[in-house]
């Protein structure tokens, strides 16, 4: 019964420590015209046995297509020992490590996580991790407002490249406190922002610009003269990269310059299932100068009585639990099984490993994109180079292409038309190094009939403005 | 326990890896990309083989407490046992290997069991409507906040941008509130625990957003007036938030909605029995009464009738027009709110009473068993909901022992502490939170524990001042932690 180990025997004694003759009589406090009635809107129990046959009927409702989705999740190989070790009760079962010598596992694996992703990002400092990519970006915006002092418009400048859940995460979780995100246009040429886009905030007072690299459509930003163009206009930037990505591109602490101020991104890809979503985790790093204005949990290295090395939560006059409505961030739990399998990810890999999923991941989308712009009126929508992602214009309306893909079991891309009405018939595709030649032939085919079965879309659709406002 | 293990880096060797879990391309794939773009240094991560990976990662996990391991009472946490089954059945791999993005023709499973949970969380609260994305309790309460903010702005009423918040709360409820760009009004709680209704009377004016309220409240007792709250922070034009961390000590037997309140989050996490993690991920699903339906942040799971049948499909903004918008890049912890579901469909109705009459057992006679023994109750003229404190402001006193040192010797007997110095309110206290899935011989043993640590305490203070001895480390400098900050490892540093 619910898990509940209580004898008959065990419920009598107790009650007769306590001195009352029923379990009711603990419940006397609570007014007794607020007492639940019986909850006709839950289903009867079921045993292990039940659940188990009723989640394997559901799970196989979904199936398991063939995806050449990305836009910000991304499929990739997850070693066996990742989720072995991190589902182990004693990483599983554990909390927030408050009593830090008893939680010793916990605490380190964050310091070494921290130093990974500090390394990754080029970025002094990390945080023990926020709840994912979207979200870490609201923080770093809010970050930033505190951390650019000279700054007084909470304005921040973010680019219509950047993944558009993250610009409306951020706009859901900062706008309350009055910070303004703009959007900046980009080329729909190349795909990718433009310093000159920025030249109409010359002289303007703006906090920071987010980068993000690749950037929505997979297209490689001019990080450099973008951080260099927000530095020279006293804001500060916001990197918001892909972990998988960093093994092979230049870190955003060596952006421009003087570097960027801030990295966040979504973790997702570091040994995190594609799970519907979630849970995954965002990450933050940082220069030290502004390590106070991080939020979430940090975990130092000291030393204990006997001058031995230890580990504990550090730095935790920023948080709500002890600085209360002046905290940097009132996030408490955040993501720290994720962590745990990011953190092991990264040790199977190594440097070598991560570069050699990224070069994989990279090649395959080239051999997607060679195969599928072989079909006629299949192009690459951008100029701009692109990484391990990218956007194919079509000819035909792509949602009823999509929705023949899917039903012979391939979900062939994201539909752009939501967010990017500009672009007609665009269509953002990807693959990581899970798919193989076959695979993308399969697609590339299906494709092919899909096409050859659907009229083409109207002349006048084609027509396109040089730089979408 | 073993006492420690090295850095992972500190096992690297130039040249090795797991080479078995690498693609096979190399950096030559990348020829096409720009100058100027690429890395030029690799970053530190370690060169180690798979068993080394193994070992490392096996051994750090043998240095934490954790529930399969040990009885973990930390107040407010409702650290109950997470089923395996519930883990077993939310990483099948169809539902690992989905893509948020899919389309809803390949998720009708997954849309089925959101909704459902949906459904069945707002039966056991009492509420309308439900929104699951929000990732963790904190992120809960902004969504429910935002969502108060955006109610009144709505209806033009500008002015309320005031929440109240009893002096026990959670430090995230005034946190949250600044988030929300709200300004935060502290009332005190009497002697009994219960809120001060004078001090509320003079609190709520044409400036009151709301109130948020946990119930039972942090100090481990039913706010008995709390109709009274109601009737007065509504007679204010102010909504009632519930913080739903004690959730678990009424599951089954009163419900928030039913309370009064407008808005509530719930931890998955804790009432629920989704793993902690060692910090996350959690979930923070909100609920709202009828006033606060449109404000729902997006998305949610809908059902609608087709010809082939009941189909489940995503709401967004077309659907929400006034959503309060996105609060995560996707569909919040999706792979938790499976667990949550079975979990819940485990319990079943049967089951749900259970869990708060049998937690609100395990803590009564907890605290009735301590008090035995010699503890002082914070408030020992009230019932003890599902957690309970007890101070030892007495022993700090005499015999100079405080109740972080309890909490260090409970780690040398082989519990986890209960939760300590919160609420801020009581001196000394240990915030102590059975859950029902513990036996009570369990209960007995850690009674024991305690009873041997006053004894201690009265023997051989230092001993108890100097805990912990057996763990892998002794108590740390936190002070050295915060001023010698040493947030990364350098391959100078060796330890």
């Amino acid at each position: 019964m619910a898990f509940i180990p209580h004898t008959s025997a065990d419920v009598q004694e107790m009650l007769a420590a306590i001195g009352v003759s029923s379990i009711e009589q603990l419940f006397e406090e609570i007014p007794k015209e607020l007492r639940a009635r019986a909850m006709r809107g839950v289903p009867s129990q079921l045993n292990e046995m039940e659940i188990g046959r009723l989640m394997s009927e559901r799970a196989r409702m979904d199936g398991r297509p063939l995806c050449f989705i990305g836009a910000g999740a991304y499929e990739h190989h997850i070693p066996s020992a990742v989720w072995a070790l991190t589902t182990r009760g004693e990483f599983y079962s554990a909390y927030t490590p408050y009593q830090a010598e008893a939680s010793q596992g916990t605490l380190q694996l964050i310091y070494e996580y921290q130093t990974m992703m500090a390394s990754l990002t080029g970025m002094e400092v990390s945080n023990a991790s926020l709840y994912d990519g979207a979200s870490a970006v609201a923080e770093a915006s809010l970050m930033a407002v505190r951390a650019n002092r000279k700054s007084k418009s909470q304005r921040i400048l973010i680019p219509a490249t950047v993944h558009p859940h993250y610009r409306k995460v951020a706009r859901a979780a900062a706008s309350n406190q009055g910070v303004r995100f703009e959007e900046v246009p980009y080329c729909t040429q190349q795909g990718a922002s433009l310093a000159a886009a920025l030249s109409r905030y010359e002289g303007q007072d703006v906090t920071a610009l987010v980068i993000q690299q690749p950037n929505f459509f997979g297209i490689l930003e001019d990080v450099d003269a973008l951080t260099d163009w927000a530095h020279a206009h006293g804001a500060l930037v916001i990197a918001v990269v892909n972990p998988t990505a960093l093994a092979v591109l230049k870190p955003p602490g060596q952006w421009g310059k003087r570097g960027a101020d801030i990295a966040v991104g979504e973790g997702q890809p570091l040994g995190v299932p594609l799970s519907s979503g979630g849970p995954y985790f965002g990450f933050l790093t940082t220069r030290m100068e502004y390590v106070r204005q991080m939020p979430g949990r940090i975990v130092g290295r000291t030393l204990d009585v006997t001058g031995r090395p230890g580990f504990t939560l550090t730095l935790q006059a920023r948080e709500q639990h002890i600085r209360r409505a002046k905290a940097t961030s009132n996030i408490c739990t955040n993501q720290g099984l994720l962590v745990t399998a990011a953190t092991i990810y990264m040790s199977l890999m190594g440097a070598a490993g991560l570069e050699r999923v990224a070069a994989a991941s990279h090649a395959r989308t080239r051999e997607l994109v060679s195969a599928l712009t072989r079909i006629a009126g299949v192009r690459l929508a951008f100029e701009g180079a692109y990484f391990h992602e990218a956007v194919l214009s079509l000819d035909k309306p792509v949602a009823p292409l999509l929705a023949a893909l899917a039903s012979r079991g391939i979900l062939g891309g994201l539909d752009l038309s939501e967010h990017y009405p500009e672009l007609e018939g665009a269509l953002l595709v990807c693959a990581t190094e899970t798919k193989t030649s076959e695979d993308i032939e399969l697609y590339a085919g299906a494709l092919t009939e899909a096409m050859s079965g659907l009229a083409t879309r109207g002349l006048a659709t084609r027509a396109r403005p040089a730089t979408a406002a | 326990m073993h006492s420690r293990e090295k850095v992972i880096f500190e096992y690297s060797r130039p040249g090795r890896g797991a080479t078995d879990q690498w693609p096979h391309e190399e950096g030559s794939a990348l020829a096409d990309l720009p100058e100027g773009i690429r890395r030029t240094g690799r970053p530190l991560l370690p060169e180690v083989s798979e068993l080394d990976v193994v070992r490392h990662f096996t051994r750090l996990s043998q240095l934490n407490f954790s529930i399969d391991t040990h009885f973990y009472p930390l107040g407010s946490c409702t650290m109950k046992y997470n089923p395996k089954a519930c883990n077993q059945y939310a990483m099948l791999p169809e539902f690992l290997g989905r893509h948020p993005l899919a389309p809803e023709s390949h998720g009708q499973g997954f849309l089925a069991c959101l909704y459902e949970l949906q459904e069945m969380l707002r039966e056991v609260t009492g509420m309308q409507g439900v929104a699951l994305s929000p990732m963790a309790g904190a992120h809960g309460e902004f969504a429910g906040v935002a969502m108060i903010r955006a109610y009144h702005r709505s209806r033009g009423d500008l002015a309320r941008n005031e929440i109240i918040v009893p002096e026990a709360a959670h430090g995230t409820n005034p946190a949250t509130a600044t988030m929300c760009g709200c300004v935060v009004r502290e009332i005190p709680v009497d002697a009994q625990g219960d809120v001060d209704l004078e001090a509320l009377r003079a609190a709520v004016g044409p400036q009151t957003a709301g109130i948020m309220l946990t119930n039972p409240s942090t100090l481990g007792v039913f706010e008995r007036r709390i109709e009274e709250v109601a009737r007065i922070v509504h007679a204010a034009g102010g909504l009632l938030y519930y913080d739903g961390a004690n959730l678990n000590a009424i599951l089954g037997k009163v419900r928030p909605g039913d309370m009064g309140f407008d808005v509530m989050h719930m931890n998955l996490h804790k009432t629920f029995s989704t793993p902690h993690g060692g910090g996350g991920p959690g979930a923070g699903a909100v609920g709202v009464g009828a006033r606060l339906l449109p404000f729902l942040p997006i998305p949610l799971v809908g059902k609608s009738a087709s010809p082939e049948g009941e189909r489940y499909r995503w709401l967004a903004e077309q659907d929400l027009p006034q959503s309060i918008g996105r609060l995560s890049g996707f569909m919040g912890n999706a792979g938790v709110l499976l667990r949550a579901y079975i979990y819940m469909r485990m319990l079943g109705r049967e089951g749900m009473s259970q869990v708060g009459e049998y937690a609100t057992l395990n803590a009564n006679y907890l605290l009735a068993r301590l008090r035995q023994v010699g503890f002082e109750a914070a408030y020992p003229e009230r019932r003890a909901s599902h957690e309970f404190i007890i101070t030892v402001k007495r022993q700090a006193r005499e015999l100079g022992v405080t109740a972080m040192d309890f909490a260090k010797r409970l780690l040398d007997q082989g519990f986890h502490a209960p939760t300590t110095y919160f609420p801020l309110l009581v001196p000394e206290c240990l915030l102590i939170e059975p859950t029902e899935t513990e036996s009570r011989q369990t209960l007995d043993a850690f009674v024991a524990a305690m009873e041997q640590i006053l004894s201690e305490a009265m023997q051989e203070p230092e001993h108890v001042t100097g805990a912990p001895h057996t763990m892998p480390v002794r108590r740390l400098d936190d002070v050295r932690a915060a001023k010698q900050l040493d947030l990364t490892w350098k391959p100078t540093a060796q330890s």
